[in-house]
C-alpha cells in the first residue's frame, strides 16, 4: 500500500482532523495528525491487518519555529510500506502523549527529543534527559538556544 | 664510581652535582661506618647531613636504593628518565574516532610497544600517560577529569586530534565540546590532526620521552645549600 492509500484509509476511519502533506511536496509524503488522536492512529496502523506497521523506525522533534514538531516513521515488515506521521505543537508548551507503551523502542527515542527539542511526552515511564548532563539548561535544537557561557567553570568561549 | 667514593672520603662534593647520595645497607667498602656518621665527619653541616639521610630514605622508599651505592644526583635523574621513558604505560580509554587510530598504533603494523608504550592499562593507578583520543563534551569532562586525578605521579598527557586540542570542528557551534581539554587538565604533547596519522602519535611520544630526558629533578632538588 503507498502512502497515499494509507492517509485515505485514516482519513476514512478518523475524520477531519487528518491532513495529508501537500501533493506538490518534494520529499516524501507525510500525514498530520491531532496530538488527541496520535494514540489510538498508531494502534490502528500497528494492529490493522492489512497496514501491520509492526516497526517504529524513529521518533525526533523539529523546532519550525512558529511551531514544533514531534515525527513518527512507521514501517511494516509484513507489507513493505512505510508511513511518516507528525504532530504539531504548541511552541511554548509542546506536550504530546507518549507511545512507550505501544512500541518500546519509543522510550529512549522521546528522551532523545525531549533532551534536544524540549518536547514533554506525557506518560513516557522515565522522561529525563538522555545525551546531555542531567543538569543541562535548555534544549539545544530549539531555534532560539543560547549557548553556555560557560558549564562548571570551563569555559565555554571558542579558542579562536 | 671510584672518584665519588674517594671524593667522598676526602670530605669533598661530587663536582658534577655538588653532592653523593648512599645507601644505608651499602655504604662504601672502604668504610663500614654508618653512613650518618661518615656523613657528620665529611659534611660538618647537621642540615645537610640530613638532606642526604632525608633523599637516601626517599630513594630506598622508591625501591631503588638497594641498587645504588654512591650515585651523583645527576646520575640518579638518567636513570629515573630512561626508566620512566622506557615504560610509559597509557590508558586504556579512548572518546572518539581518534581512538581507532590510537588502537592502529597500539596493534602490530605501527607497535607501540616498540617504544616501551604499548602496555595499555585498564587502570588509572597503573597508567602513566593518558591519551585523550576524542572529543570532550562536557558531560565526559568531569570524569576525563577525574580519571586524571586518580592517576599516579608522574603522569603525562597527550592531546591527540583536533576536537581534544581546541574543539576543532566544534570549536565556534559546539555547545557540548570542551575547547580544549587544557581547559580542564595539564596537557604535555599535542598532537594534531583529525585524526593524526599513526605516525603522528609516535612522534608524539618520542617528543615525550625526550621531554622526560630533560628532566632533572633529583638534581634541583639536592642542588642547594650544602655545607
Amino acid at each position: 500500500m503507498d502512502s497515499a492509500a494509507i492517509i485515505s484509509l485514516l482519513s476514512e476511519n478518523f475524520g477531519e482532523g487528518i491532513e495529508a502533506s501537500p501533493a506538490t511536496l518534494a520529499g516524501d509524503p507525510f500525514v498530520t495528525v491531532p496530538a488527541e488522536q496520535l494514540r489510538e492512529i498508531i494502534a490502528f496502523l500497528k494492529n490493522d491487518p492489512a497496514l501491520a506497521m509492526n516497526q517504529l523506525k524513529l521518533v525526533t522533534g523539529v523546532d519550525r519555529g512558529e511551531w514544533i514538531e514531534s515525527v513518527y516513521h512507521l514501517y511494516s515488515y509484513e507489507h513493505f510500506h512505510a508511513l511518516t506521521l507528525k504532530v504539531k505543537l504548541d511552541r511554548n508548551d509542546p506536550r504530546v502523549p507518549s507511545i512507550a507503551d505501544l512500541f518500546g523502542a519509543a522510550e529512549w527515542h522521546e528522551r532523545e527529543s525531549f533532551d534536544m527539542v524540549g518536547i514533554r511526552y506525557e506518560g513516557n515511564p522515565n522522561l529525563r534527559r538522555i545525551l546531555l548532563p542531567e543538569d543541562w539548561a535548555g534544549h539545544p535544537l530549539r531555534l532560539d538556544y543560547q549557548q553556555p557561557k560557560e558549564y562548571h567553570g570551563i569555559s565555554n568561549e571558542a579558542a579562536v | 664510581m671510584t672518584d665519588f667514593i674517594s671524593l667522598l672520603m676526602q670530605g669533598k662534593r661530587c663536582p658534577d652535582s655538588g653532592y653523593v647520595l648512599m645507601n644505608e645497607n651499602n655504604h662504601p667498602p672502604a668504610d663500614q661506618r654508618p653512613l650518618q656518621e661518615i656523613l657528620h665527619e665529611e659534611l660538618n653541616d647537621p642540615a645537610a647531613v640530613k638532606r642526604y639521610m632525608d633523599l637516601n630514605h626517599e630513594v630506598s622508599q622508591q625501591g631503588l636504593g638497594g641498587a645504588i651505592a654512591i650515585v651523583p644526583a645527576k646520575m640518579l635523574d638518567t636513570i629515573i628518565n630512561y626508566s620512566r621513558r622506557s615504560s610509559l604505560w597509557p590508558m586504556t580509554f579512548g572518546l572518539a574516532c581518534c581512538a581507532i587510530e590510537m588502537m592502529a598504533v597500539g596493534a602490530a603494523r605501527y607497535d607501540l610497544d616498540r617504544f616501551g608504550a604499548g602496555a595499555f592499562r585498564a587502570t588509572p593507578r597503573q597508567a602513566d600517560l593518558m591519551i585523550v583520543a576524542g572529543t570532550v563534551t562536557y558531560k565526559m569532562a568531569p570524569r576525563v577529569k577525574r580519571l586524571y586525578e586518580q592517576m599516579a605521579d608522574p603522569k603525562y598527557v597527550f592531546a591527540m586530534g583536533a576536537c581534544t586540542i581546541g574543539g576543532g570542528p566544534y570549536a565556534k557551534f559546539g555547545y557540548h565540546v570542551v575547547k580544549g581539554v587544557d581547559r580542564i587538565i595539564p596537557v604535555d604533547v599535542y598532537i594534531p590532526g583529525c585524526p593524526p596519522r599513526p605516525e603522528a602519535l609516535l612522534d608524539g611520544l618520542i617528543k615525550l620521552q625526550q621531554k622526560i630526558d630533560q628532566d632533572d629533578s633529583m638534581a634541583r632538588k639536592w642542588a642547594g645549600g650544602a655545607a
